[in-house]
């Protein structure tokens, strides 16, 4: 066994957390109050890499393994949620699933760009009818010769408005029985004709991010663009949870974090009855616990990571890590606005917006309850997890760092 | 071409830097690349790029400055070198700058010597000019531009930022410049660049490999004391708008003589 981060990891870690402190921090506050993302975001991420930092060099990627993923997510949260929010999307529940589950031919026109930065992408599961219970989406993808023709909304879907491709779910069998077997995953690009897309206003939290909606009418998608097979959506989409989970997982760890740094900083500052307020027990009870969720969530999540490197299915480790990790989150964001006061209920300090981002994460990519639901199922025998057709690969970084054949 | 750039770790500037009972400055954070020379080793990979040339990052110190070296390797240059010799502890300026010419001068020499403005742990720039002197080469401080580069007209012109203005400089090469964080927007390391640092094995080349003797010193740090509590108040300056308050601020700086 070995818990030791390699000075690879260290030194991406760093350059991550670098690009996040010194070109977003200084002006996300007007960002969240305007209610817009930052321009520049999206575009830095690709140029840095960050967009491709674990897919292999030859699909245009950085080559990292999987734990570098989630130590860029920590980085990335800890200044803002919406940061970590564009790589659940982009990498893990889009780039993650055409490296999964893409034909070579799709690695190539999606992947290659995605990982380069160069084509931003998304997810679209949910719709204004169906979050938890994804059997009941309405969505539907007809089958013409060589088309297929897809209707329907998806709703709550983050850079509905920023992103150029779209993983998209649709029933190509409204009668299937089970339900889900009629569900099949489609690529869906922003320019095909009958897609349009909004942003959604108003949010709690993660309003210096994009959540918006996407509709098809008529939307032509060639057959070429359909990932798996007929029928295979569902098992597609819960695999894309394993690797979208795990990035939200890593990021409310860096959440926890930002919680208790800004809490250990006010400590020293602010005093209360001649000493400063860290030498209070019932204060430094809640640091303690801070610090005990760090670092219960971040041992969670390595572990998963570790997993993925191996190559070995991770679907309970991954939602207990996700579900801990984020509900403890929302708890230290609570924690930390206490201890910064009346400070701490205004937007003059940053725990607020913790608060605010924190408890979407409590909600998107399984809410808490569904995650108590599969832990009880697994623990009870109740639920079983079945070889799915195309695994994650394992990392092996002689693969992920061979450059492509350029002819 | 051949440009190399000279740096050390220093704490992190937000670190809080405290002199300990055994009166050794001491900090918990990490060590970071002298802030100045993130600017040196970003010039120093424009250049490299620009004119298809080589560029070596070089250090004298402890294994700890490690961490300067490979940051300048994962920004994106091609080689590093560290000097190390139990005989350099608690070297001086002069000592330093010695080692420092040597391992230039063992790297083949240099067309140009690029260095921070200064070492923000020491506040101090006397090395960049020993440094110069001990290799026979011109020096430039405080360039904010480098204008014009000709690598085989062995020529340098540079912008010159002082306190009466700017200052425009011609110079032969192989020239010593130190450089203001003005000359450009320091690049973050690449991926790729990262995982070539991480492997990279850096030879470490003590005095005798330099061919050159400790020698006696010129100057020694006998103690380190923490600076002394600034006490200070606050006050809070009142007036019907904000010319008024500025006026008011004005005088009060200026009876306090700051200004
Ligand atoms: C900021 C944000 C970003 C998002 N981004 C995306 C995206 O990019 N792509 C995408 O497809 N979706 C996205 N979503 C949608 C998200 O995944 C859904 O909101 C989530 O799956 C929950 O679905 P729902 O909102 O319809 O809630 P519902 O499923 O209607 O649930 C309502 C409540 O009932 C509870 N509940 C439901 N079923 C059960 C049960 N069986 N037992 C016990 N309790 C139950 C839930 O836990 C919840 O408390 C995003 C959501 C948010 C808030």
């Amino acid at each position: 066994m070995d818990f030791l981060l390699t000075e690879e990891h260290l030194m991406a870690q760093k350059m991550v957390r670098d690009f996040a402190q010194k070109e977003v921090y200084p002006t996300i506050k007007e960002w969240d109050r305007k209610q817009q993302m930052n321009p520049d975001v999206l575009p830095r991420m690709g140029e840095l890499g960050i967009l491709g930092i674990n897919i292999p060099m030859m699909y245009g990627g950085q080559g990292f393994d999987y734990i570098t993923l989630a130590l860029a997510c920590e980085e990335l949260e800890r200044v803002d949620t919406t940061l970590r929010v564009v790589m659940s999307v982009h990498m893990g529940l889009n780039s993650m699933a055409l490296l999964q589950w893409g034909t070579e031919e799709q690695k190539q026109r999606f992947l290659v760009p995605q990982a380069k930065g160069e084509k931003y992408a998304a997810f679209g599961l949910t719709e204004p009818n169906a979050g938890s219970d994804v059997a009941a989406m309405t969505s539907t993808a007809r089958r013409e010769g060589d088309v297929y023709i897809l209707n329907g909304e998806k709703m709550w879907i983050s850079l509905a408005t920023k992103a150029d491709n779209f993983l998209v779910f649709a029933k190509t069998d409204t009668h299937a029985n089970p339900t889900h077997a009629g569900i099949t995953a489609f690529i869906v690009t922003k320019d095909m004709k009958g897609f349009t897309a909004g942003d959604i206003h108003g949010k709690l939290g993660v309003r210096a991010g994009s959540t918006g909606w996407f509709a098809m009418e008529n939307v032509e998608v060639p057959i070429e663009n359909r990932l798996g097979e007929e029928g295979e959506g569902f098992y597609i989409a819960m695999s894309c949870l394993d690797n979208g989970r795990y990035t939200v997982g890593a990021g409310a760890v860096g959440l926890i974090r930002a919680c208790l740094e800004d809490s250990l900083k006010y400590c020293h500052e602010r005093s209360t009855f001649g000493k400063e307020i860290g030498k209070h027990q019932l204060v430094q009870q809640k640091i303690a616990y801070m610090q005990q969720w760090y670092d219960a969530g971040r041992l969670l999540i390595l572990k998963t990571g570790w997993m993925k490197n191996m190559g070995m299915r991770n679907t309970r480790e991954t939602s207990m890590a996700k579900w801990y990790a984020t509900d403890m989150s929302v708890k230290a964001a609570l924690e930390a606005i206490q201890i910064h006061g009346a400070y701490g209920f205004s937007d003059e300090y940053d725990v607020e917006r913790y608060l605010r981002n924190g408890k979407g994460a409590v909600i998107y990519e399984g809410t808490s309850e569904i995650h108590q639901l599969m832990q009880a199922g697994y623990a009870l025998g109740y639920r079983v997890d079945r070889p799915i057709r195309c695994e994650l690969p394992a990392y092996d970084p002689e693969v992920w760092q061979r450059e492509a054949v350029v002819s | 071409m051949h440009v190399v750039v000279v740096t050390k770790s220093t704490p992190d500037t937000a670190a809080k830097v405290t002199v300990d009972a055994s009166g050794k400055p001491t900090w918990t954070e990490a060590m970071v690349i002298n802030p100045w020379d993130e600017y040196a080793v970003t010039e120093a990979v424009l250049l490299k790029e620009a004119h298809k040339g080589q560029a070596t990052i070089l250090t004298v110190g402890t294994e700890e400055h490690n961490e300067a070296l490979k940051q300048g390797l994962a920004i994106g240059l091609d080689q590093a070198a560290r000097v190390w010799d139990d005989a350099l502890v608690g070297a001086d300026s002069l000592l330093y700058a010695k080692a420092v010419a040597a391992a230039i001068q063992k790297l083949g020499n240099a067309d140009l010597v690029i260095f921070g403005k200064e070492f923000a742990d020491l506040g101090s720039d006397v090395h960049v000019y020993q440094v110069a002197r001990k290799l026979g080469y011109a020096v430039l401080g405080s360039v904010s531009k480098i204008l014009e580069i000709d690598f085989s007209a062995k020529t340098i012109k540079v912008e010159r930022m002082l306190e009466q203005g700017k200052q425009i400089v011609t110079s032969k090469l192989p020239a010593v410049i130190a450089v203001l964080k003005d000359i450009n927007e320091p690049k973050y390391p690449s991926f790729i660049g990262i995982r070539k640092a991480a492997k990279a094995e850096i030879p470490v080349w003590s005095l005798a490999d330099l061919g050159l003797d400790a020698g006696t010193r010129q100057t020694q740090v006998s103690a380190y004391t923490n600076p002394p509590k600034i006490e200070g108040e606050v006050e809070i300056i009142e007036g019907a708008s904000a010319a008024e308050k500025a006026a008011k601020l004005a005088d009060k700086l200026i009876e306090a003589k700051v200004i």
